[in-house]
């Protein structure tokens, strides 16, 4: 019997499948093997350009040629070099000073677009212009705008009798600096306030309501209702839009290519000049690269300030 | 010069030489009766591809296809033209370069061939056979396109840039003469054009042909440069300091904003009637003929003065062409710099560029664009009068990459408005410099 059993005792089949294929049909794998696409795209298109810059920013390199490792060198005559630090100046104050006031015009204009305005879908449209201009066609109006000889503006304020003398916008360095960050804010306010206005409309009307009927006032329903559900979004678009700003090229390059001496210049248009222009390939990138730790501390500030939870509950920070 | 030109970004246009149509049959029999005698024959199937700067005269570019046509019949060798905007042509020139592939030949500014020269064709005997049959190369030609005793690359021409000025507001200033040919008589003229509410004005922003070209005239003409024949920096100079005090007073008596124009503002300034002296290429003059504006006959063209150095201190722009050597053509690379330089095709190619571009070769002195009009004449002699980019110091990539980097602009700059005082100016770019030449 005993013997009988253990004859017909159930054959285990053990299937020596390889690690790979193991790997192909594994589900805790599965999910990887979905990813892989976008990560292959990520690394290839984000992380290799990024390792790349940083990579060369410690090299000699020129353009077209590969160059030496030189470790910090680069970076240690920047330090010393007073064009670099006008532009890390240049770029912080067009950063801050253009950033701040296209929150606060575009989230006026978001609140005002969120009322019920006749031709309201009109307005909505016409707000979004300047953002859908191409950059460097409003730039070049705004070069034309700005110009020494041909302005408008001073042509206007001449003609009502206002000022004797054209105004020097872009030959004076700080006349130039406001006039190129009062052209990115005309060019950012529309995607700060659509957003904005996006967010409004997710916020529930029957909260003003309850809250009217508590006696609150438009400032309250403002700051205790609107502001803390907008958070969340303003963490998003001042993110975006310090990124953008920080970053940008076109404008200054377009109108003023960093002059008067220097005075425009922002760390993005400076490392292109040297680094294509000039062919200082390892330089251009090192100026580039230290651009980083001022965008991470810009995410950071967003991400994990605004987006904290008790803010947005209106309550205050412990 | 022409802004629109000067900033035009990435073009890509393309234009396929060979299928255009030569208007001249004697264009044509000319350059079947080269192709005959040249000592320079082309490949069987050779093709090349050229990359060249954008133009900035139409008429220019449309005589250079034609000729290229021309080419093609010739001796069968097709050539397709790429045009980039002249800051662009050197990046890309660069990357061939250190690739081993794209254009077998590439034409751009100054001294392109010494960002590498060993990447270079040889064009020893090309440069020789044309200096022996046109009266020899300029100087400056062959400072830009000798490497040692090989030239690596042919500068086919210069760009002028003059001084631009209202011959009636010179008059009623008092200069019925012209522009004074000594730096303190055009310091009096300005002031004078100042006193009479017709001010003069040059570009002191970021202006890559115009505020490069006035701004190494002013430091050159008071005997200062940026750097030895060693290349060492020897900016920092009393000399310098003195041309900053210079501009400064010329910068005083102009009108105000110039420290923000770029390469078009003085065109407009000046078409406009805002300004009555400038510098320029011959593009307001032509404009002023194309668009028949009354501006043509009131104006006229004038050498920069001579400042204590006491010789021409002028820089113009040079436009020199290469071959890579990893053209499978050499021989039509060569043939084709060639054809582009005797006297049938160059005298009509000059002629279509308006004397916006002057030859590099003696014998051209004789074409007939420079007689045609006495208004282009000092034209003819902007090879000649120009030092090469970098002066006293080697014609390579540093002195190339401190015109690119405006830094006398920006010293001059710095000073005229007012920002630093000539002397901290030119400390502050004589750093700049010891940056580059590091």
């Amino acid at each position: 019997m005993a013997d009988t059993a253990l004859d017909h005792a159930p054959v285990l089949v053990v299937e020596h499948r390889s690690f790979w294929e193991r790997l192909k049909v594994s589900r805790n794998w599965l999910g990887f093997w979905f990813m892989l696409p976008t990560l292959t795209i990520l690394l290839a298109f984000l992380l290799y350009p990024l390792l790349k810059g940083i990579w060369l920013s410690m090299t000699d390199a020129r353009i077209g040629r590969s160059g030496n490792f030189v470790g910090l060198e680069n970076f240690i005559w920047l330090w010393g070099d007073s064009v670099f630090w006008v532009s890390v100046f240049n770029t912080l104050v067009y950063t801050s000073f253009a950033s701040i006031v296209k929150f606060a015009i575009g989230l006026y204009l978001a609140i005002l677009l969120n009322n019920n305005l006749p031709f309201k879908s009109v307005l909505r449209a016409i707000i979004l212009l300047p953002f859908i201009v191409p950059t460097v066609l409003s730039a070049i109006a705004f070069w034309w705008i700005y110009d020494a000889q041909f302005s408008i503006i001073s042509w206007t304020l001449t003609e009502l009798g206002l000022i004797d003398q054209y105004v020097n916008f872009l030959g004076d360095p700080w006349n130039a600096r406001w006039s190129v960050i009062a052209a990115n804010i005309w060019r950012g306010v529309p995607f700060v306030a659509i957003t904005l206005l996006a967010g409004l409309q997710t916020v529930s009307p029957s909260l003003y309501e309850a809250a009217t009927i508590d006696g609150a006032t438009p400032w309250q329903n403002f700051r205790f209702i609107t502001y803390p559900l907008l958070t969340p979004i303003i963490a998003v678009v001042m993110t975006f839009s310090v990124l953008f700003t920080f970053t940008d090229f076109q404008l200054i390059w377009a109108i003023t290519r960093g002059g008067p001496a220097n005075a425009t210049h922002l760390m993005a248009t400076l490392s292109y000049q040297r680094a294509i222009l000039g062919g200082y390939m390892g330089e251009g990138a090192a100026i580039a690269t230290a651009m980083i730790p001022f965008l991470l501390a810009a995410i950071m500030i967003s991400w994990f300030g605004l987006q904290r939870r008790k803010w947005q509950q209106g309550e205050s920070d412990d | 010069m022409d802004k629109f030109s000067r900033r035009s970004v990435l073009q890509g246009t393309t234009a396929l030489a060979g299928g255009m149509a030569i208007a001249g049959s004697d264009l044509l029999g000319w350059a079947k009766a080269w192709a005959q005698e040249t000592m320079f024959k082309t490949e069987d199937g050779a093709k090349l591809q050229l990359l060249r700067w954008k133009r900035f005269i139409q008429s220019e570019e449309d005589t250079f296809l034609e000729l290229m046509a021309a080419f093609t019949q010739a001796t069968g060798c097709e050539v397709e033209v790429l045009n980039e905007s002249m800051d662009d042509v050197q990046p890309k020139a660069s990357v061939a370069a250190n690739v081993g592939s794209g254009p077998d030949i590439v034409w751009g500014l100054f001294s392109l061939p010494h960002l590498f020269t060993d990447k270079c064709l040889d064009l020893t005997d090309l440069a020789d056979s044309l200096g022996e049959k046109y009266g020899g190369w300029i100087p400056a030609a062959e400072k830009y396109g000798k490497s040692g005793d090989t030239w690596i690359g042919l500068p086919i021409c210069f760009g002028g840039n003059y001084i631009n000025y209202r011959i009636s507001a010179c008059e009623e200033a008092g200069f019925s003469d012209g522009v004074p040919e000594d730096n303190e008589g055009f310091l009096e003229l300005c002031k004078a054009l100042n006193g009479i509410g017709k001010p003069a004005g040059m570009a002191l922003g970021h202006a890559t042909g115009d505020g490069n070209a006035w701004t190494h005239w002013a430091l050159w003409s008071h005997g200062a440069a940026m750097v030895d024949e060693n290349d060492k920096v020897i900016l920092d100079s009393p000399e310098a300091v003195a041309a900053c005090d210079y501009v400064k007073a010329l910068n005083d008596s102009w009108i105000p904003g110039t420290a923000s124009w770029n390469d078009g503002s003085n065109n407009k300034a000046f078409l406009a009637g805002e300004v009555s002296l400038t510098n320029n290429g011959i593009s307001i003059y032509q404009k002023g003929i194309d668009d028949g504006l009354d501006i043509k006959d009131d104006m006229d063209h004038a050498y920069y003065p001579i400042g204590p150095a006491g010789t021409p201190t002028e820089l113009h722009i040079s436009w020199t062409m290469l071959a890579f050597q990893y053209s499978k053509y050499p021989m039509a690379c060569k043939a084709l710099m060639d054809f582009l330089l005797q006297k049938e095709q160059y005298d009509k190619w000059l002629e279509g560029a308006k004397a916006y571009l002057t030859h590099p070769l003696n014998a051209y002195d004789n074409a007939p664009i420079w007689t045609s009009d006495p208004k282009r004449t000092i034209f003819r002699d902007c090879g000649k009068r120009t030092l090469v980019a970098g002066h006293r110091g080697s014609v390579g990539e540093k002195a190339a990459a401190a015109i690119a980097e405006f830094i006398v602009v920006d010293m001059f700059a710095n000073a005229a408005t007012g920002q630093m005082s000539s002397a901290d100016a030119v400390k502050d770019a004589a750093r700049k410099a010891e940056r580059i030449y590091r």
